[in-house]
This record gives structure tokens, sequence and C-alpha cells, in this order.
């Protein structure tokens, strides 16, 4: 049986799946009984100094789709708001009675060095493995100066992080906000700081719905509403490509990586390890699901590790990460075709009206005595996948690769391509 | 000895039995269902429609709470979308299209989502439609049943009057006095009935029967045009003797007393109960015994399990409500004792080298307090065979070409009196729709 384990920048796990920095890490009873259910370790809910924030009433909102619920997610809360000593202390404890899980601390405090100094040092007495500076949270504290309006400023995350590096021997994680446009300008600012690793992605900027006979954003307070952070499903696609920018960067080195964003099952977490993920993180799916989901992701991960061969997480970490690379780095030669299996059909037709309507016209429809067919013109596809997509059958359509013998040629070096560089 | 009695179950048992067959969808559910199809192109459910819904569009708005949308979209076309989503046999019409019976055998639940419109709009209480400017031009309509409503509600939106002759104290065709109740409870024809006249324009004159108490010739007089939607009369006779004793019924006659009644439990129930039949209306009275309390019921059909009218899952429905059916057995006899019925001699029946039935002589007793004969209506034609005003016939129906025209110029028909109808409310609804569309032309001709 595959070893789920690891060691993350120093700090042991007995498998990679942690809990977010988020409510279902904000005490511990919450985090005791994720460890009963099997959780490797957990990101306790951000610390900051004492006063401890407010919470408004009416936090959350979400996006649901097609009957599902909690696609997307948003939240409008802030860092923890119960007392830091409270906190402090239970970590103590839960750091003492569950010793082999991780246990790592977010912090948040004003861009100074004191402040950070001073809570390092009490976190450290706690004994935990680790600290994750939030410089991702993208409302209320970023007003407020601390959260992505660090995390927005390269040169800030820099500074917080040399700092921090200065004042603990734990290792710093820098959790990194999504709301810029190059993250991996906030990466490079935390490995020239000397992090141990980065995790994201934090929540995204977002307004999930407009309550249309309120005339007002959800989670609505009071008439008003907020921009929230976004999170669960629906983010994952852009958490995978920010992972992926930073693995393969020369300039991150690297860097280890916590992976965070609508992972929602071991799968999920499988493809951000392939990214290069030492670890991934989890919050909507646990405060939809609760934290027994950690059974599949624990067994799905380990069954699927044993059906593939690989043994130990670095087996897999990292390998899908050459194969993401620049368009201009595809072969423009590579060429597929829709093929329609008759049998499987069931003739919705939408193969046809999408790329009728919206894309090649390379599906025919017609009546033979009677009956509905649907037929690909190879002339005229494009090889875009669409029908593929939209066939609500499985394996209906499948995409062939047609043999035309015609070596790699990338963009950079195709003849079309008026500031090509291929040899005359 | 004979065993008839009333109320052989308790008041709840009669209220379980016959309380809605398929409890309706809630919002909720309706959404998750709706998002099941497909939204497909050139959508074969539409086509397996008799009236032609656009069922992915209705679904679709469905999907998305556009539910004003999606109901209008049902009863432009349909103005029975309501009945028809509860009384089709969706398993043999869109259903049975449905791209998904094809893929996993579970369609999406068009007849539901269809109901879950409807509904709330009629719970809206919201009339959407309304009389065309006036035209000046009078249509007389005999019979308020599907196709003589549906038809009135299309001439009086292209702002022609109608006036609908009606023999029944109520409207509504066998909506009202035919269909099985479990199907459309909660007096739901009547408010159906209610929803089409909303839209004004149309005088029903209940209680008024072509060739009693209004004639043809005269209607042709009367009125610009005339629509004839007066469905089948007569039940068909078994050609035995002893038709006419007690414990022999019609099942329409019966089931349109159990639609009427108010008290299920002063119905005459036999013990034992025999139908003969194999069409849905066979099955509605046998399942109605076997609700109402009797304790062995049997529905014989003289050939086998496919060549029954009834599809499939009526058949099953009326197994699973613990009716037995019994093939290949045609009447012979009815037996009795005094004036009462005892029973049925069958004869067993099988298919020659050509495919015909004939009988092996070999028989048997079916012993029962009731009989039910359920082979089949017939169209009578007396008020539409007056000297002076006779409608051609074929299959002892009335004939009508592509337009709904008979014989009689300006008189049309439609619906379960017309040749070559298929004998269902969606049908009739369909022919009165077109029917009145064809009338149009023809008074803008005149
Ligand atoms: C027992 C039974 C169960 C059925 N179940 C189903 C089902 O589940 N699903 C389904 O789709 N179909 C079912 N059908 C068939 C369906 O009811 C008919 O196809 C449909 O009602 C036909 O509509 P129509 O308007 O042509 O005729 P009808 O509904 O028969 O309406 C004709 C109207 O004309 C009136 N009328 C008749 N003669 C005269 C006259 N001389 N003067 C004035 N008025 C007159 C009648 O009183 C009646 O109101 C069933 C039929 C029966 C008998
Ligand atoms: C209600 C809520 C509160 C959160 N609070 C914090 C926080 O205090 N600190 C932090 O670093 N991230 C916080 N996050 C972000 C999560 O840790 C995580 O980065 C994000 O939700 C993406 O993961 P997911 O898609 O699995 O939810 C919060 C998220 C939610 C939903
Ligand atoms: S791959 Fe694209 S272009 Fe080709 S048939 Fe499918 S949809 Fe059309
Ligand atoms: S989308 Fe798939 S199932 Fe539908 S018609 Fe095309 S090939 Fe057939
Ligand atoms: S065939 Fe089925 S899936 Fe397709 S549009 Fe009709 S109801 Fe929807």
């Amino acid at each position: 049986m595959a070893d789920l384990s690891y060691s993350f920048a120093g700090i042991k796990t007995p498998n990679p799946f942690w809990l977010a920095s988020a409510p279902p890490t904000d005490k511990e009873y919450n985090v005791v009984r994720a460890f009963e259910a099997g959780w490797g370790g957990v990101v306790w809910k951000t610390l900051g100094e004492d006063p401890p924030v407010v919470n408004v009433s009416s936090r959350y909102g979400a996006v649901n789709y097609n009957g599902q619920r909690m696609m997307g997610f948003n939240n409008i809360e802030l860092i923890t708001d119960r007392p830091l000593q409270i906190n402090l202390d239970e970590i103590t404890r839960v750091k003492k009675d569950w010793p082999d899980r991780a246990v790592i601390v977010s912090l948040m405090v004003p861009c100074e060095e004191e402040p950070w100094r001073d809570i390092l040092k009490k976190v450290e007495d706690t004994g935990a493995d680790g600290v994750e500076l939030n410089f991702g949270c993208p409302h209320g504290m970023s007003e407020r100066g601390m959260g992505s309006a660090v995390g927005q400023v390269p040169d800030y995350v820099q500074m917080v992080t040399e700092w921090c590096k200065k004042h603990t021997e734990m290792p710093v994680i820098v959790k990194l906000t999504p709301n810029i446009t190059d993250v991996r300008q906030s990466a490079r600012a935390a490995v020239r700081g000397g992090a141990d690793a980065v995790s994201l992605i934090n929540t995204i900027n977002s307004i999930v719905n407009i309550d249309l006979d309120v005339m007002a954003p959800t989670p609505t307070v009071d008439g008003k509403g907020a921009h929230g952070g976004y999170c669960g499903p629906a983010v994952k696609p852009i958490a995978l490509n920010m992972v992926a920018e930073i693995a393969r960067d020369p300039e991150c080195k690297d860097i280890l990586i916590s992976g965070i964003g609508g992972i929602s099952d071991w799968r999920d977490a499988a493809e951000f390890i392939s990214l290069g993920c030492g670890t991934v993180q989890v919050c909507t799916a646990a405060m939809h699901y609760g934290f027994k989901i950690v059974d599949d992701m624990n067994t799905g991960l380990s069954n699927w590790m044993d059906s593939k061969g690989y043994n130990v997480i670095d087996d897999f970490r990292g390998l899908a990460t050459p194969n993401v690379t620049d368009w201009n780095q595809l072969n423009m030669n590579y060429d597929i075709k829709a093929r329609i299996n008759q049998d499987l059909c069931i003739k919705c037709g939408l193969c046809h009206i999408s790329c009728e309507d919206t894309s090649h016209q390379a599906i025919t429809a017609s009546r033979i005595n009677g009956e509905r067919r649907y037929e690909v013109v190879d002339k005229e596809c494009v090889g875009c996948n669409l029908c593929m997509l939209a066939c609500p059958v499985d394996n209906c359509i499948t995409m062939e690769q047609m043999d035309n013998g015609k070596p790699y040629m990338n963009w950079n070096e195709d003849p079309r391509n008026p500031f090509s560089t291929a040899a005359e | 000895m004979s065993d008839i009695a009333f109320g052989r179950l308790s008041e709840d048992e009669l209220e379980e039995n016959f309380a809605d067959m398929y409890p309706p969808l809630d919002a909720k559910t309706a959404g998750i269902e709706a998002s099941r199809c497909y939204f497909c192109y050139d959508a074969p459910c539409i086509e397996a429609c008799p009236t032609g819904i656009n069922i992915p569009n209705f679904i679709r708005k469905i999907a998305t709470a556009n539910y004003r949308g999606s109901a209008i979209d049902i009863l432009d076309e349909n103005v029975m979308g309501g009945a028809c989503a509860r009384v089709c046999p969706t398993e043999v019409l869109c259903e049975e299209a449905c791209v998904r019976t094809a893929q996993e055998g579970k369609p999406v639940t068009i007849g539901k989502l269809q109901r879950f419109a409807t509904d709330w709009l009629m719970e809206t209480g919201e009339q959407p439609y309304s009389q065309g400017a006036p035209t000046g031009k009078k249509v007389a309509i005999v019979g308020a049943g599907p196709a003589g409503l549906a038809a009135a509600h299309r001439l009086s939106q292209q702002g022609h009057d109608c006036e609908v002759f009606e023999a029944m104290p109520k409207s509504g065709g066998l909506n009202e006095y035919g269909i099985a109740a479990y199907k459309v409870p909660d007096n739901f024809a009547q408010k159906e009935v209610d929803f089409i006249l909303g839209v004004g324009g149309i005088t029903v004159h209940n209680g008024k029967k072509l060739g009693t108490d209004v004639h043809l010739a005269d209607l042709r007089k009367d009125f610009d045009a005339v629509f004839i939607g007066s469905g089948l009369g007569s039940v068909q006779a078994l050609g035995l003797d002893g038709e006419h004793l007690d414990g022999l019924h019609n099942a329409v006659d019966f089931i349109s007393d159990v639609r009427q009644t108010g008290n299920m439990a002063e119905l005459p129930v036999g013990r034992r109960v025999v139908v003969i039949g194999g069409g849905s209306t066979a099955i509605d009275i046998a399942v109605k015994k076997k609700k109402l309390g009797a304790e062995d019921v049997t529905l014989v059909y003289r050939r086998g399990p496919s060549d029954m009218s009834a599809t499939s899952v009526e058949q099953k429905f009326a197994q699973n409500n613990n009716v037995r059916i019994k093939h290949w057995m045609q009447p012979k006899a009815i037996k009795t004792e005094g004036d009462r019925v005892t029973g049925v001699e069958f004869e067993y029946t099988r298919l020659d080298e050509n495919g015909r039935l004939f009988g092996t002589g070999e028989t048997v007793i079916v012993e029962a307090d009731m009989v039910f004969k359920a082979i089949g209506q017939v169209f009578i034609p007396d008020p539409v065979r007056h000297e002076a005003s006779a409608l051609e016939l074929n299959n002892a129906k009335i004939v009508v070409d592509e337009n709904y025209a008979t014989s009689l110029d300006g008189v049309f028909a439609g619906g379960d009196c017309i040749d070559g109808n298929i004998g269902l409310t969606v049908a009739a609804v369909q022919d009165g729709k077109l029917a009145a569309a064809a009338i149009g032309s023809y008074l803008a001709d005149k």
C-alpha cells in the first residue's frame, strides 16, 4: 500500500491532506474532530493582534449549478474573532495531544517588524510545526492594510518574509493571493525573502450573486453587500494554473508548494500534486460535507497510487509540470478529427448544433429513412473538441489522431508565422 | 350467489386509493429533473408530442425558474397542457422518444415537468389569453370536450364569437366523465375548463344536445361555421345474449359515476369482478374496482399482451394493483341465475396461419358478481345524418380532409369522432387547434 506521509519543509504529516486556514480550523473543538476523522494537518485559522476582529451576521454566499449546491462559495469573514491567548492555549494543547499531525499557524498582523516578531515568539511557544503568512485575505483585512494589501505588493511580501525568517526557526509558508495579474511576482518575492514554501490560492475577489429583489449582492447584510472571497470547486482551474506557473518558473527555484483551491476529493489532490505540490489544503469541501470526506481522499489517493505503482508522494509529484508549456511550444502539425460512434449515439444533436452555430459547420444533420444521423465532415473539422465536450454520452465522440507524417513543428518554426524563426 | 355491496372500504382507505396517482414535483425536484434535459437539437420528443410542444424550451425555462415562460410555451401549443400532463400515455409519446430513454432507459419526466409549469401558472390565477379583435363572425361548436374547447379557445383568440352546445350538464368531455379519477383528482377538469373559457368570447350551453335540442341544419344557417367535436357516444355491444342484465355494465358509465359521485362508498362493488377489453378503459375500470375494495378482479382480453391497446406501463400498473390479466380468451356467454349475472363463459382463442383469431372450442367459466364491458365506444351518427345535412362517414366516423373540413361546406370536425383519430386527449386538442386555424382561413375567405 502506498505511503501517503510527507515531509513538507521539514513538517511531518501522515498524509498530504490539510485543512486550510478557515472556520474548520478556528478552534480546538473543530481541529480535534478533524484529526479524529483522519486529516493529516491543519493550518490554524489566521491569528491577529488583540483586540480580536468582529464579524458581521450573514457571511457566506454561494453559486449553485443545476441543483448542485456550492459549486462556488464566498465569504466576507475576517480572521479569527477570538482572543489571541485562547487560540494559543488551544494550539498548545492540540499539538501536545496530536504529535503526529501537522499544526501550522496562520498569521496576519500589521506590516511592521515588531508585531510580526512578537507574535512569532508566542506561536513558537505553542510547539506548532510552522507558520503560514496570510497575504491573501481579499476583504476587510486588506482595507486595514493587511492580507492581500500586502500580498499584492511583491516588495512587502519579501520584506515581511525576511522579518519572519529572521525571528523564527519555524518553517515559513507564504500564502499567496490570486488577486494579482502575475502570481509569479509575489512567489518570486517570497523566494527572495527566504520562504520555505508557498501556499495558494487564497480566495478571489468576488460577488457571487445579486439578489434581484433586494438589488444587492449576496451575502446581504441589512440590504448591502461587500465583495467577498471566492473559493470552492469553481476556482480549481484558476488555482491549478497559478500553481503550474510557479512550479515551472525558474526564478521560483522549485519552491515547495501547498496547493489550495477547490480541492474536494483525492483526484483533485492528485492533480495538484502532479503539478509539484507536496501537500494540499481544503476548506469549502469540508465546510459543505464535514470532515469525513478525508476518508475518500486517503483511500482514493492510496488506491490510485497503488494502481499506478507509485509508492510515495514524490514518485508522482511534479510529473505533469514539464508538460505544462507555452502555447508557442505546441505542435502545429498535430491533427485530430472528431469520430462519432453511431452505436452509442442517442441523437440529441448537440454535436451538430454546437459546431453548426458556434464553430466550424463540421457535423451534418440528416435523416435517413426518418432516422436522425449526425456525421463529421473531416474537411471542415479543426479538431477543437467542442462536440466531444458537449456530447452527453461518454466515449460517444472521440478525437482521433490523423497520421499526416509531419514532424513536430511549433509556431516559432511555422512558415505561416510572419515572425517565424524557422531555417529557410 | 351474487355478492355486490356498498362501502367495502373505509373512507380513509378510499381517500388514499383515489389520491393523486403521481404526486406533483416541488420546485426543487422540478429544477433538478429539468436539468436532466439535454436541450436537444431537432429534439425527438417534440416530434412525438401530438401537439408539438417545444419541450426542450419549456423544460429549460423550468431550470431557470422562468415558470411563466415555460407554461406559456406549453399552453400556446396545447391549452389542455395541464390535463395532458396528467393523462397522456407519455411512455408511448414524448418520453418514449426522449434521448435519455435510448441512453439509460430513464427519460426526462416530461409529463411531470409539464404539470409543474402549468399548475404553477394556474395557481397564480393569471389569465394569459384574451379574445382577439372582434371579427363579427360566429362559430358553433358541438361538444365541450378537449376537441371542442381547444377549437373554441383558438377561434376566440382570432376574434370570432363561439357558442358551444354540450349535451351534458358539465363541460370537459371525457376529461370530466371518462378519465380515471386518480389521474385528475381535485376537480382539475373543471378548473381547466374555467381557465380555457377565461379567454372570453365563448358561451357554453350545457344540456343542449345536437339532434335533439339543436340541429345541424340550423347551426349551418345561424353560424358562419360549425365545428363538431362530439366524441364517441355509445358503447360497442358484445353481441351476446343477456347484455341488459343486472350486474352487466358499460365500463364508461361506471367510470363516469366514479368521477361524478361525491361519496365513493355509495358505489356498488362486486366481490368478484370481470372486465372484458384491452384498452385503457379496461385498465381504468379494473384498477378502480380494486381500489374500491373488490376482492378479485380479472381482466380478460382476446389476444396477447402486445396486442392490447393499453401500454405496457398501463398493464403493469394494473398488475401492481393486483388486477389479474388473462389473455387469449373471448366471451362466449353470460352466465345467469334469474336476472343476475353469475359469471362469464370464455372460449380460448388462438391465431391461425394467416394470423386470424379463432376460438378453439375449449371454454372456461369465470365467476363474477359484476361484469364490465370495455371493448371500445362507437360514434353515434344520428345527429349528423339528418337528410338535409348528412355528413359523410367512414369506419362509422366522420370523414374530414386535411383541413378538418367535412363533406358539408362550413362544417368542420375533430377529436374522437373523426375517422383516423387515435383516441387520446392530446390528439383531440391538436385536432381542435388545427381545425380552428382552418376555420379561420375559411372565414377569412368567406
Ligand atoms: C374511460 C376512458 C379513459 C380514457 N383515458 C385516457 C387517458 O388516460 N389518456 C388519454 O389521453 N385519453 C384517454 N381517453 C381518451 C380521451 O378521453 C378522448 O380521446 C378525448 O376525450 C376525446 O376528446 P373529444 O373532445 O374528441 O371527445 P369527448 O371527450 O368525448 O367530448 C365530446 C363531448 O361532446 C359531447 N357530446 C356528445 N354528443 C353530443 C351531442 N349530440 N350534442 C352535444 N354534445 C355532445 C359529450 O358530452 C362530450 O362532452 C380515455 C377515454 C375513456 C373512455
Ligand atoms: C469562510 C472562510 C474563511 C476563510 N478565512 C481564511 C483565513 O482566515 N485565513 C486564510 O489564510 N484563508 C482563509 N480562507 C481561505 C481558505 O483558507 C482557502 O484558501 C480558500 O477557501 C480556497 O480553498 P477551498 O476552495 O478549498 O475553499 C477562508 C475561506 C473561507 C471560505
Ligand atoms: S472537433 Fe470542433 S470542429 Fe470538429 S466536429 Fe467537433 S466541434 Fe466541429
Ligand atoms: S452529441 Fe453525441 S449523442 Fe448527441 S447526436 Fe452527437 S454524437 Fe450523438
Ligand atoms: S429528447 Fe429528452 S433530453 Fe432531449 S430535449 Fe426532449 S426531453 Fe430533453
